[in-house]
């Protein structure tokens, strides 16, 4: 996999204003220009522009209703399941604006996972949940696709809970092991990003910090964007940080930047009011 | 505080009338047992199994062929009709444009509600001139499972698309998020997510077939034989209460109310497991 062709080292910074220092050498992982997003006739979103830095975790903020979610669905094309939704601008994916109808969906969808917020095991065995998408991506022998279901279940420290019951139903698991099966059927597949859907917000607070502590396991070795009401979390677990508002009944990017930077120095009003509560 | 003083006789009121509802199916099974008792009480049930014909004006109350005709002509049905119906459902919920779909589901509640004497007769004018060109007498198993087939295809493709509709929208985005085709998505998780309703839809399909009289009682041939080949004239037990119930009596009489109660209590068994079903699923 190169990335050579989509290499931006310049971080986008929606004009001149000051994001901070980054983490570490920002390499864009998918460069979105100007991207809109239309249900029907209704805008929910519009020209926003932004880089998803490799191996960083991205959080997506801002109140409900501002298009944060839809802007998820469409790195990941799941906007196609509905014919009335109108995607347009562009999402660079390794050279290749990935919005574009010779895209192959299955395999953009394989290196781009997504995690929801409700945790949707299959109502299968807990084996088969992750056997499943390994046969579909055509992984045939039987041996490695054990060993793959063996190592995501690690990765997401379930092994140890589910090793003796993985013909049992995945649906007699808590809602947090449901979150985190969930999060190993995504891991799997090996994908280069990872898509979340408030991951979090389903779950009871001790399995909220279960999974919070995974995704932070997460990072370095994938790029991941998350949508999160809770502003402590993203301050947690975030490199940046992408500020969403409506402006017009219609979603806005207001602010992106460093994630500590546009907690402790927001640029625009709107941010410094919706971070310390006054707003949203 | 209105609310309050109409509760208690609005609740009473609606107690009374399920309670009816209750003692009405009590009422039917004593019915049926009280009518087939002198049957069963003389041990003449015993023979129902053992004796190897029926014959009874002679004493001969042999009713296995029956019973193995009646399961043969159910189980003939459901075969056929739950690829069919299951596909239909699958185009019903999936596939099918918004128009061509509403037209088809028309269509569907249009065909559970034709009588089964209509059935009957386009079986015994259409169907049975047809089976005997292939082989004669035309009037047979196979016609019965045919008939019967397209009657419960509209009760399996419904609950079928009533149960994939049920399925929950983020698995859907779940299947699709992992790359999974249309195929793999509804093939793989759909149906295994709505199979308790396509399952508890199929078995009312078998209470139906199993229970139906008029339609299979014009096709079958109604000879008593065991269902050997597809092409042989059977009679389903429903079939013999309806044939020689007019002229029945003593323990003739009353081995017909006793294949009558054995029918009554195989369709409650079959609406238990369905209802055992749904609640097991709902548990998870």
């Amino acid at each position: 996999m190169t990335l050579t062709s989509s290499i931006n080292t310049r971080p986008y910074t929606l004009g001149s204003m000051n994001t901070g220092e980054p983490c570490c050498e920002p390499i864009a992982h998918l460069q979105v220009q100007n991207l809109s997003l239309a249900y029907g006739q209704k805008t929910v979103l519009d020209g926003v522009s932004l880089d998803i830095y490799k191996g960083c975790i991205t959080a997506l903020i801002g109140p409900s209703g501002c298009g944060k979610t839809s802007f998820l669905s469409a790195l990941n094309r799941l906007t196609d399941l509905s014919a009335s939704t109108r995607v347009r601008g562009s999402v660079l994916f390794d050279g290749e604006d990935l919005l574009s109808d010779k895209v192959d969906v299955l395999t953009l969808r394989r290196r781009i996972g997504m995690i929801f917020q409700k945790p949707n095991p299959f109502p299968l065995s807990i084996r088969r949940n992750l056997d499943l998408p390994l046969k579909e991506h055509g992984v045939n022998d039987r041996k490695i696709r054990a060993q793959k279901i063996e190592t995501a279940l690690r990765d997401v420290g379930l092994w140890d809970e589910v090793a003796d019951r993985l013909d049992s139903s995945a649906l007699a698991l808590s809602g947090g092991q449901q979150q985190r099966l969930c999060i190993a059927r995504a891991l799997v597949l090996e994908p280069e990003i990872l898509l979340m859907d408030e991951p979090c917000s389903a779950l009871d607070p001790i399995s909220s910090a279960v999974v919070e502590a995974l995704i932070i396991r997460l990072r370095g070795q994938y790029t991941v964007v998350i949508v999160t009401h809770n502003l402590a979390q993203a301050r947690r677990v975030a490199n940046y940080a992408a500020f969403f508002w409506m402006k017009e009944r219609v979603g806005k990017l207001i602010e992106f930047g460093q994630c500590q930077n546009l907690f402790e120095k927001p640029n625009h009003q709107l941010t410094a009011a919706y971070i310390s509560g006054t707003q949203g | 505080m209105l609310n309050k003083h109409i509760d208690k006789p609005v609740s009473v009121l609606l107690m009374s009338i399920a309670v009816l509802c209750g003692l009405i199916l009590l009422l039917v099974l004593s019915f049926l047992v009280k009518e087939a008792w002198p049957a069963i009480n003389d041990g003449a049930w015993r023979s129902f199994l053992v004796d190897d014909a029926w014959y009874p004006l002679e004493g001969l109350f042999g009713i296995s062929p029956m019973i193995l005709a009646s399961l043969a002509m159910t189980v003939g049905a459901i075969l056929l009709a739950l690829p069919l119906g299951v596909s239909s459902a699958i185009f019903l919920v999936f596939y099918a444009p918004a128009p061509v779909g509403s037209v088809y589901r028309l269509m569907l509640n249009l065909l559970a509600g034709i009588p089964s004497v209509i059935y009957g007769l386009w079986g015994l004018t259409k169907l049975v001139p047809l089976i005997v060109q292939w082989q004669a007498p035309g009037v047979s198993l196979l016609a019965a499972i045919l008939v019967l087939t397209l009657m419960i295809l509209p009760t399996v493709a419904l609950t079928s698309a009533a149960a994939l509709t049920a399925v929950p929208q983020e698995l859907i985005a779940g299947a699709a998020a992992l790359g999974l085709t249309r195929k793999s998505q509804i093939l793989l998780v759909l149906i295994p997510a709505a199979k308790t309703g396509i399952i508890s839809g199929v078995l009312l399909a078998v209470a139906r077939a199993l229970g139906e009289t008029m339609a299979v009682l014009m096709v079958a041939g109604n000879v008593v034989q065991n269902p050997t080949s597809l092409f042989a004239p059977v009679r389903a037990l429903t079939a013999n209460i309806a044939l020689e119930m007019a002229y029945a009596t003593g323990t003739h009489r009353a081995g017909l109310f006793a294949s009558g109660l054995l029918l009554t209590l195989l369709v409650l068994l079959l609406a238990w497991l369905a209802s055992r079903l749904r609640s097991q699923a709902q548990r998870g």
